[in-house]
């Protein structure tokens, strides 16, 4: 199998003054999940758009599944299946129509398309809605038919576009769960989130977008790193207590305010032993104790200098 | 991996039963496509008809003209689906599909056409009942047939690039309007010569006059040349009007 599946250098897009995306590259080996993360507004769509042959690149070049978006589009378009954030399927028509409606349009012959309908809708647990219009489709319902709809072909390369933005949390696991499995056939996904911990927990590398720019890339734990180590975090009662515990313990850092200290350690229990063994010696008493492990939240804030949280408010 | 280079024709057949399904669906196109027009005759012949002096039986002056209702009631709507095809993700489907993109467009000229025909067919059987009577000859109605054909693909085209170019779907069906509203300001309803000032020059002068007249013609026995070929020329116009609209607005916008 060739070595990548997406290959893109400086991508390029503007609206009128306004940039979207500013110089964007990414090396996506195959049969991999790629997820691209950033607030909205940062460009994701516009990536998969301009990825996808929807949209021109104003600048830069990508291969995708070894064709150039620019002058092979045709090709690149055979080999992809896109589902959008939206769902693109046809409301007036049944689960099994819409999908049934892919299959004619990819010339499958009668037999074939037939069977690739069925199996799709068992396999996405659609058999018993088939007959049903999709307009009464619900919010999981209509994302598994649209992905289903994008596998028709069984596409090299899958894009999904926010994929479980506005699911319910069952949803989700779901959608998650047919992601990891379509990997394991050797599909290679690109996926964009603005959920860290999706991103953190289903994809094998990461690249992190900020306003067009991709401010960082490598593998879930690769990013951790870039933040630093793991902490536990120490809460006491009185502000007494919490002077004189960050007397004992060396390295750690205070919040007056909220009461807490923060202790470095590796995630390993000896730091954590350690330090309850001081405490004890002292006998000092926290009201409260969480060890935390660097998520990619703390990544995009190490960054972009912004929480997520108000990057996404945006 | 079966890759397909894709049939333009394939692909319009495909929309086509699509679109036709998306009809079946909707009662709603469905009235207003058959059951409006029919109601507007038995309304014009039953209620008003006695009023208007046309120098012959009303239903027989009419008929023509509901024929030209039930086109335009087809149409509203045509451009309500074209536009929520546009507003919905199902378009960027169909792009990043290869599936060749006319076809899209060119399903929802062929589906309108073939609904339109239906309430076309219906109105005349209707006009008949209510005592219309043609001495046209097999040639001349196949004149009519042409002329009514040629009317709804131009409309057809038209309310397609409307369709397209409206914001919403609800604007999409606004911009129809003025279409249905021209008819009853032709010589389809009552002659022109009876409008007031002002109607008189505006009826005499826009597309629906001459395409009236010319069907109206052809189906009393009295074709004129002279109004088939300024109704062929408006339908030309329109048509290609239409299409480039439509492909214009179509690639800038999906």
């Amino acid at each position: 199998m060739n070595s990548s599946a997406i290959a893109a250098s400086g991508l390029r897009k503007a609206y009128g003054d306004k940039t979207v995306l500013d110089g964007i590259d990414l090396e996506i080996g195959a049969g991999t999940i790629f997820s691209l993360l950033g607030p909205n507004g940062a460009g994701k769509t516009t990536t998969v758009n301009v990825l996808t042959t929807l949209l021109k690149a104003d600048g830069g070049t990508a291969r995708v599944a070894g064709y150039d978006i620019a002058t092979d589009p045709r090709a690149v378009r055979a080999a992809i299946g896109v589902t959008g954030q939206f769902a693109a399927v046809d409301d007036l028509l049944t689960g099994q129509e819409n999908l049934q409606l892919m299959a004619d349009l990819h010339h499958l012959r009668g037999g074939e398309g037939k069977r690739v309908v069925s199996s799709l809708l068992e396999r996405f647990d659609l058999t018993g809605a088939a007959q049903k219009p999709a307009s009464t489709y619900s919010g999981g319902m209509l994302r598994k038919l649209d992905l289903a709809m994008s596998l028709v072909t069984k596409p090299q390369i899958i894009f999904l576009d926010e994929p479980t933005t506005g699911l319910d949390p069952r949803s989700r696991r779901t959608v998650q769960d047919i992601v990891r499995e379509l990997v394991t056939d050797g599909t290679t996904i690109f996926l964009t989130t603005q959920y860290l911990e999706e991103a953190d927990r289903l994809s094998d590398h990461v690249a992190v977008l900020d306003h067009g720019r991709i401010v960082a890339n490598g593998t879930p734990g690769e990013l951790k790193n870039l933040v630093g180590g793991h902490y536990i975090q120490l809460r006491f009662t009185s502000a007494a207590e919490l002077d004189s515990a960050a007397r004992i313990l060396p390295g750690s850092s205070q919040d007056q305010e909220a009461l807490t200290l923060r202790v470095p350690g590796n995630g390993g229990t000896r730091p954590l032993r350690d330090l309850l063994d001081r405490l004890g010696e002292y006998s000092l008493d926290a009201e409260d104790v969480s060890v935390h492990t660097p998520d990619l939240d703390d990544v995009f804030f190490a960054l972009t200098g912004r929480p997520t949280t108000e990057a996404i408010s945006l | 991996m079966s890759t397909t280079a894709s049939a333009p024709l394939t692909d319009s057949s495909i929309m086509l039963r699509r679109n036709f399904k998306h009809i079946v669906r909707n009662p709603v196109t469905i009235f207003n496509g058959a059951l409006m027009p029919v109601l507007l005759l038995l309304i014009f012949v039953y209620v008003f008809g006695s009023a208007f002096k046309v120098g012959e039986r009303y239903i027989q002056y009419a008929a023509p003209g509901m024929i030209l209702l039930a086109i335009t009631y087809g149409l509203s709507g045509t451009a309500v689906a074209v536009n929520s095809d546009m507003a919905k993700g199902i378009i960027n489907r169909f792009k990043v599909m290869n599936v060749s993109r006319g076809a899209v467009l060119t399903g929802h000229v062929v589906a309108t056409m073939l609904s339109i025909s239906i309430a076309v067919a219906v109105i005349i059987g209707m006009s008949f009942a209510l005592g219309f009577r043609s001495p046209a000859t097999p040639l001349e109605w196949l004149g009519a047939i042409g002329i009514i054909l040629a009317t709804t693909f131009a409309a057809s085209w038209l309310t397609v690039a409307l369709g397209i170019a409206a914001k919403t779907p609800e604007a999409a069906g606004m911009s129809v309007v003025p279409l249905i509203l021209l008819p009853f300001l032709s010589s389809a309803i009552v002659p022109a010569g009876q409008m007031g000032q002002g109607f008189r020059q505006f009826a005499d002068y826009q597309p629906f006059t001459p395409i009236i007249e010319s069907l109206r013609g052809l189906l009393d026995g009295t074709p004129s040349a002279g109004y088939a070929a300024a109704a062929l020329g408006w339908c030309a116009g329109i048509a290609i009007v239409g299409y480039l609209w439509s492909r214009a607005t179509f690639s800038r916008r999906a």
